[in-house]
């Protein structure tokens, strides 16, 4: 739709062929500038940007900044009594015994979840890539398959696996004739923390364990073919390149790591457990949903939301702190 | 076995293949038993778990899409997830181009803004959006005296598009930063609108990221069930809750086969999805899709 003077038809052919100077004349804004970095007009970036905007605003920053307002007020939830008691709600937790039970369980889910996920995710990213081990995008493949199915559906299938009746374990037991080791997986307090930790191995590791894996691909192979004619075993290998090299991801999937594990342990809890027996694996947001909409507490609620928040900060902080190390390239 | 990396012979390697076999049984035999204990009758869910079944009866399946109402669930989890996509595209698509684009007063407030939303998770934010939809609920009682944004899937949807905003738009925004500007320079000259260049030089260049976006998204939307569970309170529920509610009562009734019906319904779509672009999905995960 070029509106100047007409080129000569052969130029019209080219594809990026521009005209040979910026036509006298036309007075069209960043005419003579790259388009990039435009000043824009401004009516055209607004259009673009405001539905996004609106919509962040209304459903995240809205809903956030009210969870840390709500944490100072009791408030029923659906009455319009709503009291202002400044840090009360927090002095509770402290004497709250279910809130404490829920945070041991959370931190010790976090540790062993996290600790497990990482060294097997880790072992087995560096079998895949370094190993040339047959049929290992089959393996890739079906390692991954948890990451797609919902809580719910993984919360099923793990109570046909734990049934202390016609559970897959429990059967498979009896097969074995190991009667004596079969469980309440669910139902015993001592074991239920980590029969649910068990469910989120299952469904993380195939995650992180592709994450491993295509930060590991881009180590250059000349790097192991060097160290492999200086005799280095693979286990020395993985230690001396393959860990240093790729540290600085390891790092960031262990901060997101922490954020989502305090999320998957929730729903699945919610969803497998009910938090019980008796509270025995509890996590901290299942018990805020529990105050908010069982107990109608919603201030009290939001005062563990925001308990939560600050705790998963923290420690994101601090294991980002504990492992900082010196880059390494290649 | 054709290259040894190594110059060694490994003694630790069948030890090692062995495990990665044993893992991959861990998960594929729960998953398969479920699809084949969908199709036993009553009766054979006592006594052990391990035996095949008898015959195959399908009747489960017709018990949980029809008495489950499993497949009125599935209309609203289509419904709910390709609005929520539609949503979630029209304000991002623009927004990420603007901000990968343009030089405006407050873009780096605004990138720092929807950086930090990156690490808001709605489970945290759920109460307080449930709360302010009764509210507007409440000020239009008038209007609408049965409600209108709680129980309706369309501001599910709304809120399935916002909380993905931000990974959406940041990966949007590095995509299109990528791409040379030389395209839309030439389009420019071409006499080419803003708004044409965004949609018919740039969007379709970025098709890439946008496949990446529509399946993580589409993953997260599909398998929700903690924010669908609070908005949508009353009978039209979405697949995953539907799925709860069976789970809740089939365990209560010792009657598990229409459970795994059900449970077959929602997995075989996913697996289906995951097995065409499961290439896609690892490739979009390397590129910083990185999405607890």
């Amino acid at each position: 739709m070029t509106t100047s003077a007409t080129p000569p038809p052969a130029q019209r052919n080219g594809v990026s062929k521009a005209e040979p100077a910026p036509p006298a004349g036309r007075s069209r804004r960043g005419g003579g500038r790259s388009p990039v970095r435009r000043r824009a007009d401004t009516r055209f970036v607004l259009l673009c940007l405001l539905p996004a905007l609106v919509l962040f605003a209304v459903f995240m920053i809205v809903p956030t900044l009210n969870v840390f307002r709500m944490s100072f007020y009791t408030w029923s939830g659906f009455s319009p009594d709503m009291r202002f008691v400044g840090l009360d709600n927090f002095r509770a937790l402290l004497d709250d015994r279910q809130f404490v039970r829920a945070f041991q369980n959370t931190v010790a889910l976090l540790v062993v979840v996290t600790v497990v996920t990482t060294v097997m995710g880790l072992f087995l990213a560096a079998l895949m890539t370094r190993q040339r081990l047959r049929g290992r995008n089959l393996y890739r493949f079906v390692l991954y398959v948890p990451n797609v199915l919902s809580v719910v559906v993984i919360a099923a299938i793990f109570s046909a696996v734990y049934d202390q009746e016609n559970g897959l374990l429990n059967g498979a037991l009896r097969l074995l004739s190991l009667d004596g080791l079969q469980q309440v997986w669910l139902g015993n307090q001592k074991i239920v923390l980590y029969s649910v930790a068990v469910a989120m191995v299952w469904q993380s590791l195939g995650y992180y364990m592709v994450l491993y894996m295509s930060s590991m691909a881009s180590v250059p192979e000349e790097l192991y073919e060097a160290s492999a004619l200086d005799g280095a075993s693979p286990t020395r290998q993985f230690f001396a390149l393959t860990l240093p090299l790729i540290w600085e991801n390891l790092r960031t999937t262990l901060t997101f790591f922490i954020m989502s594990a305090v999320n998957l342990s929730f729903v699945l809890v919610r969803a497998m457990t009910g938090g019980g027996p008796d509270g025995s694996s509890e996590v901290l947001l299942s018990y805020m949903y529990k105050q908010a909409y069982t107990n109608s507490s919603y201030g009290y609620g939001m005062a563990i939301g925001v308990v939560i928040f600050a705790f998963s900060f923290l420690v994101s902080l601090l294991v980002s702190r504990a492992t900082r190390r010196e880059p390494l390239r290649y | 076995m054709t290259t040894p990396t190594s110059s060694r012979p490994r003694l630790g390697r069948p030890l090692t293949h062995l495990l990665v076999i044993a893992l991959a049984l861990a998960i594929a035999v729960p998953v398969g038993w479920v699809l084949l204990a969908s199709l036993k009758r009553k009766g054979e869910f006592f006594g052990s778990p391990w035996t095949l079944p008898q015959s195959l009866h399908f009747q489960n399946y017709v018990d949980a899409f029809v008495t489950a109402h499993m497949g009125q669930y599935f209309l609203t989890s289509v419904f709910v997830t390709a609005l929520g996509l539609v949503f979630v595209l029209a304000v991002s698509v623009p927004a990420a181009y603007v901000i990968a684009r343009y030089e405006f007063r407050g873009r780096r407030l605004v990138e720092l803004a929807l950086l930090a939303g990156l690490f808001v998770n709605v489970n945290y934010i759920v109460v307080p959006i449930f709360l302010m939809l009764v509210d507007w609920d409440r000020a239009l009682v008038d209007v609408f005296p049965g409600g209108f944004f709680i129980d309706n899937p369309t501001v599910l949807a709304l809120v399935y598009a916002a909380t993905s905003i931000p990974f959406t738009i940041y990966l949007l925004t590095a995509y299109f930063r990528s791409i040379p500007v030389e395209y839309e320079e030439a389009a420019a000259l071409d006499g080419a609108s803003r708004f044409r260049i965004m949609t018919s030089v740039m969007l379709p260049m970025a098709r890439p990221a946008v496949t990446t976006v529509i399946l993580f998204n589409f993953l997260a939307y599909w398998n929700d069930f903690i924010i669908a569970l609070t908005l949508l309170p009353g009978d039209g529920k979405t697949l995953q809750v539907g799925l709860l509610n069976l789970f809740t009562a089939q365990k209560a009734a010792a009657d598990y086969g229409r459970l795994y019906a059900g449970m077959v319904i929602v997995i075989v779509p996913v697996l289906l999805l995951y097995a065409v672009i499961q290439r896609r999905l690892i490739e979009g995960m390397a590129s910083g899709g990185v999405k607890g």
